[in-house]
């Protein structure tokens, strides 16, 4: 994109984080949700399909351009951009990475303009790090697919319009080889959405379980068409290798926010007579901090880069949403630290952003399952 | 409905705001610029009777090459055309002239609608909107938090802001209509619009373009002069009365040598 319009757009998105989002972050926190003004504010602004190509109605931003607008997003409650989130990210990649010519003109623009809101399907009860053992099962009857099975965590499922299904249609090949994706849209007969999961933190962002009791959807919902069948799995992996990136980017926007909030309160909290900011200890905690954040984003701008020029598309993400989102879980940590008691209340700023941070380290891969990616690969291409 | 909408690149409002030491005027280069705050809420307005009754929004603005920006910002918002009437000679031009320069160049647009805000933020002169009525010869709505227009009609109904209530004011077309921030909220520029802002079309007019008499324009032709220019002075640190017993006494005293009780 044009240099100058995107940074326009940054700026844009900065002002109206600063102007509306910040002001109402603990009101999202208590009441559980972000305001319905908010939320159509970021429909008209095009934030719902910035990774969307913009044939298909989005912006289409690359993953580096992608990366400096939710370093913007990271700054205030993780709330607000997992409304868009799965548009853009986990779920919309479904559709960009798998689907027909004809779901993409039909699906994309809905997603872009924010008219319809998509989950990615993936995690079970008892499949989550290793989703290959999914038991969620589909068979198809005629011009349809019949689907049953239960989803967990589903990010988004209780207001979404269509939920994006991952299901094993081929016992008989290899775990990963016999999965396929369908879209289930809302209100299907036999769909039910369970109870809002009442989380630790991130509150204003939803998810739940979905319960699939003999789900028929049209043959036309099968991700791919006839050539997706039993491709959902590799599928799956691409668009959780964009989400990875996309992640870090959110983890670095949270820990400029916490350095922010770290600096201001060390330099007007005083103790002893004097701000706690002259104290070496605290001075100590905000430069790993500082440093902490600067490793992140660098890592997330190179990173990045590699993604786009395709040279590194595996390893790169792992690695970076490793790094930073146990950087963030650092720094939140001593962002509490340094406001001694006032860190540990509520409605103090890093009181929640501690609690958000902590989901990081677990969706869209836990550091553990990073950790073995990225050293696989390298062993596995070591082994050749 | 064809609505004029007019803007102005104004300093930052939480930035200090300085004059140049020699003209007297204000710096506008050593600052950051932006869009005149209560002009958001004229563009927005006037994007929302456009939403409402279709027709074209044009932003006019006069201004520094600077204020192109600010011409983009309205653009991206929604703005269909804009026009910027720039030009070295027009520098330190008051109030009259201003409204004299857009005023000749708002009527050959030929408008239904002029929206102005109720006052920018550097000056905060507050005149331009009643200027502009005089010169283009239109009925004038003020302080309008609430704006009804009957294409049919010919006519434009407003509330306008009272302390305590609201009166309802009509004219009929063409009119000028002055807001206030209560009537809307004005929404940011879509990442579309940004996008699209620069394709729009844009006439950029100097003092000889715009037909305007060159002996008219500028500082040195400013009916009003601003001779002298003061910061107010820094406060005083107050005084703090210690209460040992006697404290209620001398606070009096305090307010009695202070000609307050
Ligand atoms: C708020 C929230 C939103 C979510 N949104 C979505 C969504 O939208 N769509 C979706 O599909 N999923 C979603 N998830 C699911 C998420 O991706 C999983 O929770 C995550 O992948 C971990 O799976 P699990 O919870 O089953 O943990 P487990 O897999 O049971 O992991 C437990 C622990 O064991 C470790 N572990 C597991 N396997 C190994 C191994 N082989 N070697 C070493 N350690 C291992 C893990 O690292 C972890 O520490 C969401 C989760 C949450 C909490
Ligand atoms: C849930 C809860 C229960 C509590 N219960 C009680 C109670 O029952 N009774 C009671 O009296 N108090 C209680 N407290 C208060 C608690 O003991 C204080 O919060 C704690 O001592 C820290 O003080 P502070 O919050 O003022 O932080 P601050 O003193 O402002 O500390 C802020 C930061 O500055 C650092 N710092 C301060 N001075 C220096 C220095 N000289 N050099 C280097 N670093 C410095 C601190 O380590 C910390 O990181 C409670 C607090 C909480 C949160």
């Amino acid at each position: 994109m044009d240099a100058a319009d995107f940074s326009e757009i940054l700026t844009t998105v900065r002002t109206f984080i600063h102007e509306r989002v910040i002001p109402v972050e603990n009101e999202i926190d208590e009441k559980d949700e972000v305001p319905l003004d908010i939320r159509d504010a970021t429909k008209e602004m095009g934030l719902w399909g910035f990774a969307i190509p913009e044939e298909y109605g989005g912006l289409g931003l690359s993953m580096s351009e992608e990366a400096r607008l939710v370093f913007e997003l990271g700054y205030t409650t993780p709330a607000l951009r997992s409304m868009f989130g799965t548009n853009n990210g986990i779920a919309g990649h479904v559709i960009i990475e798998g689907g027909t010519e004809e779901q993409k003109r039909h699906w994309l623009p809905l997603l872009a303009s924010g008219e319809v809101t998509a989950s990615f399907g993936l995690t079970e009860a008892d499949a989550g790090s290793d989703p290959s053992t999914l038991t969620t099962s589909a068979y198809r009857d005629g011009d349809t697919w019949v689907i049953s099975g239960a989803k967990r965590y589903i990010t988004n499922a209780p207001i979404a319009d269509a939920i994006f299904v991952f299901a094993r249609t081929n016992p008989a090949v290899p775990a990963t080889r016999g999965i396929s994706n369908f879209i289930v849209p809302k209100g299907s007969p036999g769909l039910t959405i369970g109870p809002r999961d009442h989380k630790m933190g991130q509150a204003g962002a939803w998810s739940s379980d979905v319960y699939l009791d003999e789900v028929r959807v049209p043959h036309t919902h099968l991700v791919g068409g006839d050539d997706g069948a039993g491709y959902g799995f590799a599928t799956a992996m691409r668009c959780l290798a964009h989400g990875r990136i996309h992640i870090a980017a959110l983890c670095v926007g949270l820990a400029q926010r916490l350095v922010d909030e770290s600096v201001s309160w060390a330099a007007q909290r005083h103790q002893s007579g004097r701000p706690i900011g002259d104290y070496q200890l605290i001075q100590g905690m905000i430069a790993d901090s500082v440093t902490d954040l600067y490793a992140g984003r660098a890592l997330v701008i190179e990173t990045a880069r590699a993604f786009d020029a395709g040279s590194d598309t595996k390893v790169g993400p792992s690695a970076t949403k490793y790094f930073c989102s146990e950087m963030v879980g650092r720094v939140a940590d001593r962002a509490v630290q340094i406001h001694g008691g006032a860190g540990y209340i509520r409605g103090v700023p890093v009181e929640r952003f501690y609690r958000d941070a902590r989901l990081f380290r677990i969706y869209e891969g836990t550091s553990q399952i990073q950790q073995l990616i990225i050293a696989r690969h390298l062993l596995r291409e070591a082994a050749r | 409905m064809n609505i004029v909408v007019t803007v102005k690149q104004v300093p930052d409002t939480w930035a200090e705001k300085k004059l140049d030491p020699t003209t007297r005027t204000t710096d506008r280069k050593s600052v950051d610029n932006v869009m005149n705050e209560m002009d958001e809420y004229g563009v927005e307005e006037a994007l929302k009777i456009k939403e409402a009754h279709g027709g074209e929004v044009t932003v006019v603005t006069m201004g520094p090459e600077k204020a192109l920006e600010t011409v983009r910002k309205a653009l991206s918002m929604g703005a269909d055309k804009a026009v910027h009437i720039t030009d070295e000679a027009l520098a330190g031009s008051d109030a009259l002239q201003t409204s004299a320069a857009l005023a000749k160049v708002i009527a050959t647009l030929s408008p239904d609608i002029v929206i102005t805000a109720a006052e920018a933020s550097d000056a905060r002169g507050g005149v331009l909107g009643a200027l502009l009525a005089e010169h283009l010869g239109f009925p004038q709505l003020t302080q309008a938090r609430k704006v009804t227009v009957d294409p049919g009609a010919g006519t434009v109904r407003i509330e306008r802001q009272a302390d305590n209530g609201y009166l309802l004011v009509e004219a009929a077309t063409p009119v000028v209509v002055g807001v206030v921030e209560k009537i809307n909220q004005p929404r940011y520029p879509s990442f579309k619009g940004i996008m699209a802002a620069k394709k729009k079309p844009l006439t950029t007019l100097s003092v000889a373009d715009a037909g305007l008499d060159p002996g008219t324009v500028g500082l040195a032709n400013a009916a009003s002069t601003v001779l002298d220019a003061q910061p107010a002075p820094p406060r005083q640190s107050g005084t703090i009365v210690k209460d040992e017993g006697d404290g209620g006494t001398r606070v009096a005293d305090f307010l009695a040598a202070q000609k307050l009780i």
